[in-house]
């Protein structure tokens, strides 16, 4: 355990994936709980699988394989996929989870489409590209972490400065508009945002399960506390520890995949917080209500 | 009776609106004045446009055509004379945050960007707050309210706007009886100090009780103006379409009170 750290902080390897990974899992579960909250979870989910396109078109167009070429391909997909979502849902009678897996999927089928003929293409350059899919932190080196924390320290700073706006808009959006704030333009940079936190995972984590980390801190963060300040901070806490220890488990056991491995470090988080966190756990829900049936079977309410 | 002078008197003048979603008018061709120092009802049938109307007036929904003016400019520049209570079900109540939270969103217009409540804005919660008989509610979580409860902090959160025309969509809607009467005695209060309310109304049983002034409202406006005078049984037959079987006993009629009986086919 203490080799563990001590390697984390002088290997050069191992302190990028668990930075890399840490932040990851901050910046996600801070825009998670917003997107959770706004009852948006699939949002992200269609927002990393749109980015598969956008990341192979970036290595076809410029043969390059630098992680922000290929962020900045991603992220342009991935935000003409919402748009298309937010148009249909508008201008159509489709409802919005169709829109979204009917977005997702094509964009997710284009993806692969290009990502197995850029694989048959003989490119030298090309090895690798497919580890978008599920993550392989050990590829993280400094200055993709660097890239990746200049991204999440914009994103979060935005959250910090604008929480009163982000808030109501969460909770009211209407009454949010009659007081004047540009509710439009609000959206617009809540989901910017999203897009950030997911473009910063697709290296760590990939496509498929990126929504995850959006989802999960979140969800279990809402289950310890009844303010969203610190909800805010304990989904980055979940999430940083999800994203370290899964990153961790995937670079020194083996060559596992390391979505997998933080996906499953998540889900841990979160089946612990839905049973036994106070107030909230099932556990507790549970016992609540075989005391209260057994004090009513021996008479009265007192 | 439109000079611009006239209008700029006028809490709320509405002037040929129409709104529609996609091809189905919601509203159409709506004329109504509100007049200041009353409490005025918003009354008809469901899918009348009520909630429309306000939302028209609050610049919440895109107008097909018309415009509307709240004493004499545009909602945009006197946004800071508004208070809203929108519909109690159009958000989540299982929502992260406390009563007091709440109540101070009612000031994060005046704040401005960036800016947090302080000191201040928590006082004035509190003491909004204390108007509704939910004080000792400050610090708990929104989800432990009874849906009276969550009413009244709406009602609060309305009051820390501190403004000159209030809009309340079905504020009555699933409450007790007790707070009923809590709301009603705020909003007499809010008139006697000269402000407007507008308020979209469910139970025709107690407009003539509760308000001064009434737009009865499908589509088009059936009629509008004192209770005493446009409240009567031809008008609300007409807004309801017939479909009234019931009408109450204290709806007046310009040649006499209406009895239940006579509604009942009698």
């Amino acid at each position: 355990m203490l080799d563990l750290l001590h390697d984390v902080i002088f290997d050069y390897t191992l302190r990028n994936v668990a930075l890399g990974s840490a932040l990851l899992g901050i910046v996600g579960g801070v825009l998670g709980s917003f997107a959770v909250l706004r009852r948006q979870g699939l949002l992200g989910d269609a927002l990393a699988h749109t980015a598969l396109p956008g990341i192979c078109l970036a290595f076809m167009l410029t043969g390059l394989r630098t992680p922000l070429v290929l962020m900045a391909g991603a992220a342009i997909t991935g935000w003409i996929g919402t748009l298309i979502i937010i148009k249909v849902v508008q201008d159509t009678r489709i409802s919005e989870d169709s829109a979204l897996g009917i977005v997702l999927s094509v964009f997710f089928g284009i993806g692969i489409v290009l990502l197995t003929y850029i694989q048959q293409s003989n490119n030298a350059n090309q090895a690798g590209l497919d580890r978008y899919l599920f993550g392989q932190a050990a590829t993280l080196v400094q200055s993709h972490v660097i890239t990746m924390a200049v991204l999440g320290g914009a994103a979060l700073l935005c959250v910090a400065l604008l929480f009163k706006e982000f808030k109501l808009l969460s909770f009211d959006p209407e009454f949010a508009a009659s007081i004047g704030f540009p509710v439009g333009k609000l959206n617009v940079l809540l989901t910017s945002l999203i897009v950030i936190a997911v473009v910063i995972g697709l290296q760590t984590v990939g496509v498929v399960l990126m929504a995850a980390m959006l989802v999960g801190p979140a969800a279990a963060a809402r289950q310890w506390t009844n303010r969203l300040s610190v909800m805010l901070g304990l989904a980055a806490l979940f999430g940083a520890a999800a994203g370290v220890s899964g990153a961790m488990i995937s670079v020194t056991a083996s060559r596992l995949p390391t979505g997998p491995m933080v996906i499953l470090c998540m889900t841990a988080i979160v089946i612990v917080s839905l049973l036994f966190a106070p107030e909230r756990g099932l556990v507790w829900d549970a016992v609540r209500q075989r005391s209260s049936r057994r004090r009513i079977l021996q008479g009265g309410p007192g | 009776m439109d000079s611009e002078e006239a209008l700029d008197r006028l809490p709320v003048a509405v002037r040929d609106l129409t709104v529609a979603y996609r091809d189905t008018p919601v509203l159409w061709d709506v004329d109504v004045s509100m007049p200041e120092g009353k409490m005025i009802a918003i009354v008809g049938p469901n899918g009348a446009g009520k909630s429309t109307l306000i939302k028209s007036i609050l610049n919440l929904v895109p107008l097909t055509s018309g415009n509307v003016t709240i004493y004499g400019k545009t909602y945009k520049a006197q946004r800071s004379m508004v208070g809203y209570v929108p519909q109690r079900g159009s958000v989540d109540w299982d929502f992260p945050t406390t009563t007091l939270d709440v109540v101070q969103m009612g000031m994060y217009g005046k704040l401005g960007w960036i800016r947090r409540p302080g000191k201040r804005e928590r006082d004035v919660a509190l003491e909004c707050l204390e108007k509704v008989g939910m004080a000792s509610y400050a610090n708990r979580q929104i989800s432990q309210l009874s849906g009276g409860q969550q009413q009244r902090v709406f009602l609060a959160r309305a009051l820390a706007q501190d403004a000159q025309i209030y809009f309340m969509d079905e504020p009555f809607a699933g409450v007790d009886a007790t707070t009923e009467r809590a709301i009603v005695d705020i909003m007499r209060e809010l008139r006697e100090s000269g402000k407007t309310l507008v308020v979209v109304h469910h139970n025709l049983e107690t407009v003539p009780e509760y308000f001064d002034w009434v737009i009865l409202l499908n589509v088009r406006v059936i009629a509008s103006g004192p209770v005493e005078e446009v409240f009567t049984r031809e008008a609300i037959q007409k807004a309801y379409g017939g479909r009234m079987t019931f009408l109450p006993d204290s709806v007046g009629e310009p040649s006499g009170p209406l009895r239940r009986a006579e509604s009942l086919g009698d």
